[in-house]
């Protein structure tokens, strides 16, 4: 029997120590499974990488040390010809680890003229996940407004649901520690948490890339985390240190990280959702096929520049994707009590009207990740339709040209109303009637409006406002109890039947990718991270006092002076 | 627009109309409707939208209609345009240029007689010019344009229709600047957009009865030109300060305060500040006359200083 022997059990390590290997598993791993390159560092499992020839180097390692499992109670004894292993394994990382240890997944194998044991880094022999597809059905259907929802069921792989709770652990976990650290008057001013809703946040960051963006308001701790934050970065500009993410002078309301397109962090309720339409008209502007989403909850769904700022995405349509964070708590005011009614009408994802809509139930992390797929894709499929692109100056009136992006056009026929036919780009539109005149008469200077057919109206618009249906646990700040509008059986209620956290904790063990005992380990593992991050963040300093003026203004005006006769450059401004 | 792509304008009937003011006459005509782009009267969503573009990189400049309507906007001036920079810790610059007409105009009403000056002043991050003739305007426009900060460049309504002759090659002003109009020995007369030409007009009044007035249009309202106007006291010694903005709380008394901090020993005599009255504009045309500072009252002002 081939056996290697570990010195412990390696849950939620990097590295493990192998003790001794049975000969002949040494000698199927030598002759048969391992080639081992003798002039430099050579591939594990070569044999099983050059299978997959498709995609990366990375990939193709992951894919060739797939299917390696780590049984309870399997004695391995392997030999190593190297100490200079390095453990990456896929299945209890979070992103960000993954992304920094990229580079160096290759198994070092040097060749050695002896064959003692060694050490074997854990990573061929810990538990890695299979890339087999796991359904998952959400937990109740979506609602959709104007739109056909999408279907109920989500594929997932075991890796990423374990990324899923390693990330959601973090996140509620540093909420916690947030907690009590502004309990103990290390983070003052105010502290607005996420725990109960991260499913929203992991699951948003499961459906897009970074060139997305996204804009939230100042319950951002989690986003930020989820966008590619650190938690030294979250936890010193929580306290006001130098190593913060916004140097300290932004605090918990201000996070932002540029490179991940994470763009804050915003005080006021309801201001950052034009300025998520305006991400959007960038990316529109510059022709990406990205899209921005721009969260907001259901307190700032009462503010009328979000109406004001979704009239123009519509009008204009710009990939802006509105999410609105429902977890029926307005600052400290409840949906339903005497002195807490809000709002007339609690179905926000219809407050957009003419813009289709659906309710996610936001605590399903799958049916967030779903809800954002569909929206991004369909947002980018299904172009703009109807917007003039370019206006010819023809002063006897205007030919409209159908969108140039997109896959899609619609084509004029029959008139100038328009049809149902979705014609591909490029498309020739020679002999079709052009288009720049309704209802007869001459044609204007300026293009009318068009009137839509009722059936077309569904196909109109496709960036969806997404409603997540969440609950958070904590108080609106740190500076509301969060008791004195809602019963604590509520509270406990909610957090028995939908946390999101035990979702996916359930998930996980009824398909046997971990046991009780090893997501506990990793949730201990979670809080040493945590509280290292913390004394880490406490020893940065404070910023320095000449950091007051710095960043007010950007260095460098970029001004060039000309000079008094108006014609030789003076100076450049410094 | 024609140097750099990411320029684009943001406005209500900027496009097709060509602007109120006819500013952006022909401009979307040439370069499309996503860049120069009509907006619906949402002013407190589009400056916000252009504040989110230019947090991306795009270089938008947002036209209110009427310098009034930009207090729609404040929220997303103050607290998004201004701070963000320091509040990322540097990560964003939001080179957007806030533009638009205000000052007392012919009998326009309360509302669109608003002189925005002083309510923007206090906000850290930006930078306010106002600009008072054709070339001013077009080499402070520039300037703001190719600013990384945010810029508030302030036109005025009654001065639109002025012509003058301007270089045909490229210039762009100094955004700091203050510019000097006529240089003399006995007092200084600060001033910026529209009173310039009730103080020119005073000038003339002036030198006639024997007087040498310094006159310098101070173009920069954020920060001052504290440079110019610091040598033009050392000179002179005597200040008087004339502008449209409210007495209180107005651009003039933040000079007022600046100046006496910084060169009170070099004063003779008290700075003079000659401000509107502190009322909303009112319809009737002599009743507006009055609100706003004539070059009378100038010449009164300068003959009381210098004794």
């Amino acid at each position: 029997m081939d056996s290697i022997q570990l010195m412990d059990h390696g849950h939620g390590k990097h590295e493990i120590t192998a003790v001794s290997t049975d000969p002949n598993f040494s000698g199927y791993l030598h002759n048969n499974f391992l080639s081992i390159v003798p002039e430099k560092s050579g591939i594990l499992l070569k044999r099983n990488k050059c299978k997959n020839e498709l995609g990366d180097e990375f990939s193709a390692t992951c894919q060739a040390m797939d299917g390696l499992q780590l049984v309870n109670g399997l004695e391995c004894k392997i030999p190593c010809n190297s100490s200079k292993t390095i453990g990456a394994a896929l299945g209890i990382q979070s992103r960000k680890e993954r992304t920094r240890i990229n580079p160096a997944i290759e198994m070092a194998l040097t060749h050695r003229s002896s064959n003692l044991l060694k050490p074997l880094s854990a990573a061929v022999l810990r538990r890695t996940f299979s890339t087999d597809t796991i359904t998952v059905e959400t937990s109740v259907p979506f609602t959709g407004h104007n739109c056909s929802p999408p279907p109920r069921t989500v594929e997932t792989t075991p890796a990423e649901l374990m990324s899923f709770f390693r990330d959601m652990a973090t996140m509620r976990r540093m909420e916690i520690a947030a907690d009590s650290l502004y309990k103990a008057k290390l983070i003052r001013g105010f502290c607005h948490l996420y725990d109960g809703q991260e499913a929203v946040a992991i699951g948003m960051e499961a459906a897009i890339t970074s060139k997305d963006c996204i804009i939230t308001a100042y319950r951002d701790h989690c986003l930020f985390l989820a966008r590619g934050g650190t938690l030294v970065e979250t936890f010193a500009e929580l306290m006001g240190r130098k190593d913060g993410c916004s140097k300290g002078k932004g605090g918990s309301m201000h996070f932002y990280k540029k490179e991940s397109g994470f763009y804050g962090g915003h005080g006021i309720v309801g201001a950052q959702v034009p300025l998520g339409c305006g991400l959007a008209f960038a990316q529109k502007y510059s022709k990406e096929e990205h899209v921005t989403f721009a969260m907001y909850g259901d307190g700032a769904a009462n503010q009328g520049q979000l109406f004001e700022a979704l009239n123009m995405a519509a009008l204009w349509d710009l990939p802006a994707i509105l999410v609105c964070e429902n977890n029926h708590l307005v600052l400290q005011m409840e949906w339903g009590r005497r002195n807490g009614e809000q709002r007339k009408s609690y179905a926000y994802y219809k407050r957009g009207d003419y813009v289709p809509g659906l309710k996610v139930d936001g605590m399903d992390a799958f049916a967030v990740k779903q809800a954002c797929k569909f929206a991004k894709e369909h947002a980018l499929k299904n172009g703009p339709i109807g917007s003039p692109v370019e206006r010819e100056s023809s002063p006897k009136g205007c030919r409209r040209k159908w969108p140039k992006w997109g896959n899609h056009c619609w084509v004029a026929r029959d008139g100038c109303r328009p049809s149902k036919e979705v014609v591909e780009v490029g498309t020739s539109l020679v002999g079709l009637p052009e288009v720049g005149q309704v209802d007869g008469g001459l044609p204007e200077w300026r293009p009318k409006k068009w009137v839509w057919p009722e059936e077309v109206v569904e196909l109109l618009r496709w960036w969806p406002i997404l409603e997540m249906d969440t609950y958070r646990y904590h108080g609106h700040s740190m500076s509301d109890p969060g008791s004195t509008y809602r019963k604590r059986d509520e509270v406990t209620g909610v957090r028995q039947e939908r946390d999101p956290l035990e979702r996916i904790r359930k998930l996980i063990l009824s398909h046997d990718l971990a046991t009780e005992k090893e997501l506990k380990d990793t949730e201990k593992e979670i809080r040493k991270e945590v509280d290292e991050a913390i004394a880490k963040a406490k020893e940065s300093p404070m910023p320095d006092p000449s950091e007051l003026f710095n960043n007010v203004y950007v260095k460098g005006f970029g001004v060039e002076v000309f000079g008094a006769d108006r014609k030789e450059v003076k100076s450049v401004l410094p | 627009m024609e140097r750099d792509a990411r320029v684009c304008v943001i406005g209500e009937d900027v496009g097709h109309y060509g602007g109120s003011y006819k500013v952006t006459k022909d401009l979307a005509n040439k370069y499309g409707d996503l860049r120069v782009l009509d907006t619906p009267i949402a002013e407190n969503s589009f400056t916000g939208m252009a504040i989110g573009a230019a947090m991306t990189g795009l270089r938008p400049i947002i036209e209110g209609m009427n310098m009034g309507f930009l207090l729609l906007a404040f929220n997303q001036i103050s607290n998004n345009c201004g701070m963000l920079h320091y509040t990322s810790g540097g990560q964003f610059t939001i080179p957007v240029v806030i533009r638009g007409p205000g000052g007392v105009g012919r009998q326009l009403g309360a509302e669109h007689s608003q002189r925005l000056e002083s309510y923007f002043q206090s906000i850290p991050g930006i930078q306010m010019v106002a600009c008072s003739t054709p070339y001013n305007a077009k080499g402070l426009m520039k300037a703001a344009i190719r600013s990384e900060n945010p810029v508030i460049l302030f036109e005025h309504v009654l001065l639109y229709n002025l012509k003058e002759r301007i270089p045909d090659e490229e210039y762009v002003l100094n955004l700091e600047e203050a510019e000097m109009v006529r240089p003399g020995e006995h007092i200084t007369i600060l001033t910026y957009s529209r009173m310039r030409y009730h103080v020119m007009q005073a000038a003339k009044t002036l030198v006639n009865k024997g007087y040498d007035p310094e006159v310098i249009d101070i173009r920069s309202l954020k920060p001052f030109d504290l440079h110019t106007i610091g040598n033009s006291v050392k000179k002179t010694h005597r200040v008087l300060i004339v502008e449209e903005c409210m007495r209180t709380g107005g651009i003039g008394a933040s000079l007022t305060t600046a100046i006496n901090e910084n060169f009170h020993d070099y004063l003779d005599a008290p700075v003079v500040c000659l401000s509107s009255q502190d009322v909303p504009t009112p319809y009737a045309g002599t009743l507006e006359e009055w609100t706003v500072v004539q070059p009378t009252q100038i010449v009164t002002a300068v003959e009381q200083l210098c004794h």
